[in-house]
């Protein structure tokens, strides 16, 4: 007989009590390591794109002393618009570069020379001159872009002891601009052009409007579709709809759609709003069909929860006045219940203006430099726009990527904080 | 007139057709002793005079748009101006993309056959637009007239109106079929060309996966071979990864949350993990190929493992942290719903908190969570953008969790991003590969949701 059977149930008890006590203490380690591992990815998530990205939002110019010659340019005296576009604002900008670096003369180098400021300059010299012409033969100190290496290497993502073999941006391009950071010709400025040009293949000239505003006219469409046959959806489901097979089947069907791989919905639009129904490719319109049958879904469910928080007693009352149903329904309910379906709809919003993979089926991955005016012109959208960064080798798309990121998340966490304060605000308990 | 100006008159229109219609029901009430004497409000009649001068107009105008451009291309392609016309399907086609290019001016040419017939389609099309906005307002006019004239002091214009509304209401949530509908139809209809090319079995069970079509017959690797098994097993791989890291930390978490955390704690930490919900998938690839995948890489390197920088591992842990905040959400549910009666009659028995949550609240919540559980896998399974940018694109068929893989959400993208032609198979196996994802998904969803809805039954 084991000694363990002597003990009294009350021993016993007391026995294990401390291996039990253990039991419960590491229990309780365990649910706090997971909150501090989630959390601890939340962090790093956001650490790390804003410590590659922030940087993004400010850009490197370089300060020449632009004479705008016009004999260089090629430009009569009293030029017309055809005339200024035909100019040759890239010889002014040559001399001007030769000018500053005198010593500079075999031909290979002053190649490499002449890339240190961005090759879109001469459209802001263009610009420059249009906008005031009396700059005409006259020399001025211009802050111009520069070049997208010369940016990575003045916001220190270059080693410059590292050997030579290993940098892209050379000896000479280094001694190049350190003679123009000693003079004071190299800024550091806010980055305008981020937020005002299209995409561009020079990582300098590159920025989000085209994409910002795609997603812009994308969402448009979503929302003109979505909120309206959503909030409908909902009202007949659930005040209408009588208990019969088709309705149970349409409920089935809004379940099953919400968990549908989103993929999945950008088929459909390729085979059906594209091949079948003939609609532009890479169109916002397009992708905001998809997107709105996407987000449908959610709006239904939402506004389905929100109009069940409605008292029973409110419809009574309407009822026991002599209201109609529809009336009842639409002159009390839905007022009750809008709060709810705005959640709704701008938390179902979110999750389209930051979903992808629907967009790259129809096309909306086309490089796009215009920014687009229409929902029928081509067009990309931020998270494609960051989709398309992060795919491109170059130094200066990674900062780029993670500035267009940030500026992403920026929009969700206003329209989640905007859906989170609506529900605090308007909200009501019964 | 455009589309726009042509809404913008529509609006007008019914905006008058309102007017007119509150307007002749206040007159007749007038007449016949106040507006007790009028069946419905007035502001009824007037809807109703608006809904029909707008609801035919609108007709009217969305047929003429969808099937304008496809008419006009045939009047004009008969019309003998352009004196050989081909038979091919594809033929035509490309003819009638060189017409419209020329028309819209986006193309110079010297065919005078093509100018000539592109002027025809240039006219044709400004004349349909005018005849557009002539029917259209005609239509208007007409459909507003005839409700005008039926207003009477007896007429029923709220029913009218609210049966109306009613049936657009029913379209709303028609809506949700079509979807389901045209998501089968148009998948299973592509999918069904491919397996006319490629047999369905080596599809399903073909070992090897390199869809490279060649462009000529007589190329070296010309058959492209289908075989789906290595995308399969790179997907549940990813999947499965993405679950080891999101089931153990989602279940924890609620099960802290929910138990134990004072309501400080919990008011914090649940909308911080929450915010994991909102981030966009491409965002959490960025990280993955960016981060993530690098510093896996170089570890392993540390460690003298060979591993590729497209690793699984990568795009199946940021997959995990994405599907935490679904894991933790639905697991709260369904904890929260098992009635504290269960929870005091162990505390009563004298179990520890642990003792308590391990051996009932876990077990009375289990279906609960299972259900949550295989949702979180659907989601897996159909997740996109993260092994897009993070997984590789090679179909190894391996185990090795720092090799790279690839997974059918990734060829779907690649087979059918860039151009492409629209019947070869390379691109019709993208519809294969989507129809599996959806049926997979379909099922899983189903089992979930069966589960999570049979759960809830038993405490309601």
């Amino acid at each position: 007989m084991s000694s363990a059977s002597n003990l009294s149930v009350a021993d016993r008890v007391n026995n294990s009590l401390q291996r039990r006590y253990a039991a419960e203490r590491r229990f309780q380690w365990y649910g706090r390591a997971a909150i501090f591992l989630g959390l601890a990815a939340v962090f790093l998530l956001f650490a790390d794109i804003t410590a590659k990205g922030y940087k993004a939002f400010v850009h490197t110019q370089v300060q020449l002393e632009i004479n705008f010659d016009t004999l260089e340019m090629g430009l009569p005296a009293n030029p017309s618009a055809e005339d200024m576009r035909r100019a040759d604002f890239d010889r002014v900008l040559l001399l001007a570069i030769y000018e500053r670096f005198p010593e500079v003369t075999g031909r290979t180098e002053r190649r490499t020379l002449r890339s240190i400021v961005s090759s879109g300059s001469v459209y802001q010299l263009q610009a420059m001159l249009e906008s005031n012409p009396e700059l005409a033969d006259t020399t001025q100190s211009v802050w111009l872009i520069a070049d997208d290496e010369v940016d990575v290497f003045n916001k220190g993502y270059v080693d410059r002891d590292a050997p030579e073999a290993q940098r892209r941006f050379k000896d000479p391009q280094i001694a190049w601009f350190d003679d123009l950071d000693s003079q004071g010709d190299i800024r550091i400025v806010f980055n305008k052009t981020f937020f005002t040009n299209g995409d561009s293949r020079d990582p300098e000239q590159a920025g989000i409007l085209g994409a910002a505003m795609g997603s812009f006219l994308t969402m448009l469409v979503t929302l003109l579709l979505a909120v309206p046959l959503g909030v409908g959806a909902a009202i007949y489901l659930e005040e209408f709809a009588p208990k019969n097979r088709l309705t149970q089947f349409i409920e089935l069907n809004i379940n099953n759609l919400a968990a549908v791989p989103s993929i999945i919905f950008g088929l459909l639009g390729l085979a059906m709003f594209i091949n079948f129904f003939g609609l532009p490719r890479s169109a916002p319109l397009v992708g905001g069909l998809v997107l709105a049958l996407m987000t449908l879904p959610t709006i239904i469910i939402a506004g389905r929860s929100a109009l069940k928080s409605v008292p029973p007693s409110i419809r009574e009352a309407a009822l026991g006045v002599g209201a109609s149903h529809t009336q009842t329904i639409l002159h009390h309910v839905l007022p009750l219940a809008m709060p709810g379906m705005l959640t709704g709809s701008i938390i179902g919003m979110a999750k389209a203006l930051g979903e992808t993979a629907p967009l790259l089926m129809i096309g909306m991955v086309a490089f796009i430099v215009d920014v687009p005016g229409s929902i029928s012109d081509s067009s990309t959208v931020l998270p494609v726009q960051i989709y398309l960064w992060a795919d491109s080798p170059e130094r200066a798309f990674l900062e780029k990527t993670s500035g267009a990121t940030l500026v992403l998340l920026a929009f969700l966490i206003t329209m989640n904080g905007l859906a989170v304060t609506l529900r605090r605000k308007l909200e009501r308990r019964w | 007139m455009d589309s726009t100006s042509l809404l913008a008159a529509l609006v007008l229109i019914s905006a008058a057709a309102y007017f007119l219609g509150h307007k002749k029901s206040l007159a007749i009430a007038g007449n016949s002793g106040g507006i007790r004497s009028l069946h419905s409000l007035p502001g009824y009649y007037g809807t109703m005079v608006a809904l029909w001068c707008l609801m035919p107009a609108l007709l009217l105008l969305a047929v003429w748009q969808f099937s304008e451009r496809d008419i006009l291309q045939s009047i004009t392609l008969d019309s003998a101006l352009i004196s050989d016309v081909p038979d091919d399907e594809v033929q035509r086609g490309l003819l009638i993309n060189t017409i419209e290019n020329v028309a819209a001016g986006g193309l110079q040419t010297d065919n005078p056959e093509h100018i000539a017939a592109a002027d025809y389609l240039n006219e044709l099309r400004s004349s349909s637009q005018n005849w557009r906005s002539l029917l259209v307002i005609a239509i208007a006019f007409l459909g507003s007239l005839i409700a005008w004239l039926q207003i009477r002091a007896e007429k029923r214009a709220r029913n009218h109106v609210e049966m109306i509304f009613r049936v657009a209401l029913i379209c709303c949530s028609l809506v949700a079929i079509f979807t389901t509908l045209g998501i089968l139809l148009s998948v299973l209809f592509e999918a069904s060309l491919f397996f006319r090319q490629v047999p369905f079995f080596d599809f399903v069970l073909g070992l090897h996966w390199s869809p490279q079509t060649a462009i000529r017959a007589d190329q070296v690797g010309a058959s492209g071979s289908f075989g789906a098994i290595p995308l399969f097993v790179g997907t549940l791989q990813i999947s499965f990864m993405a679950m080891c890291v999101a089931v153990p930390i989602g279940l924890f978490s609620a099960i802290y949350l929910s138990e134990y955390a004072g309501s400080r704690l919990r008011n914090t930490a649940k909308p911080l993990l929450e915010i994991l919900a909102g981030i966009p998938t491409v965002v959490y690839g960025f990280f993955a190929a960016l981060t993530v995948a690098p510093a896996i890489r170089d570890w392993g390197q540390a460690m003298g493992l060979t591993t590729s920088s497209e690793s699984a591992l990568a795009a199946g842990a940021v997959m995990g942290i994405m599907i935490i905040p679904f894991v933790s959400s639905l697991s709260d549910d369904v904890i929260n719903a098992v009635p504290q009666s269960l929870r005091d009659g162990s505390y009563g028995l004298g179990a520890t908190k642990s003792e308590t949550i391990c051996r009932v609240v876990i077990p009375a919540a289990l279906p609960g969570i299972v259900g949550g559980i295989l949702l979180a896998v659907s989601r897996a399974i159909g997740e996109t953008m993260i092994v897009v940018m993070a997984a590789g694109l090679a179909a190894n068929l391996t185990m090795n969790p720092l090799e790279s893989v690839t997974t059918v959400t990734v060829q779907i993208v690649t087979l059918l991003v860039g151009d492409q032609e629209f019947d070869s198979p390379k691109t019709l196996a993208a519809f294969a590969l989507g129809l599996m994802l959806f049926l997979v998904t379909l099922v899983l969803n189903a089992i979930a949701l069966w589960v999570v809805n049979r759960y809830r039954e038993q405490y309601e």
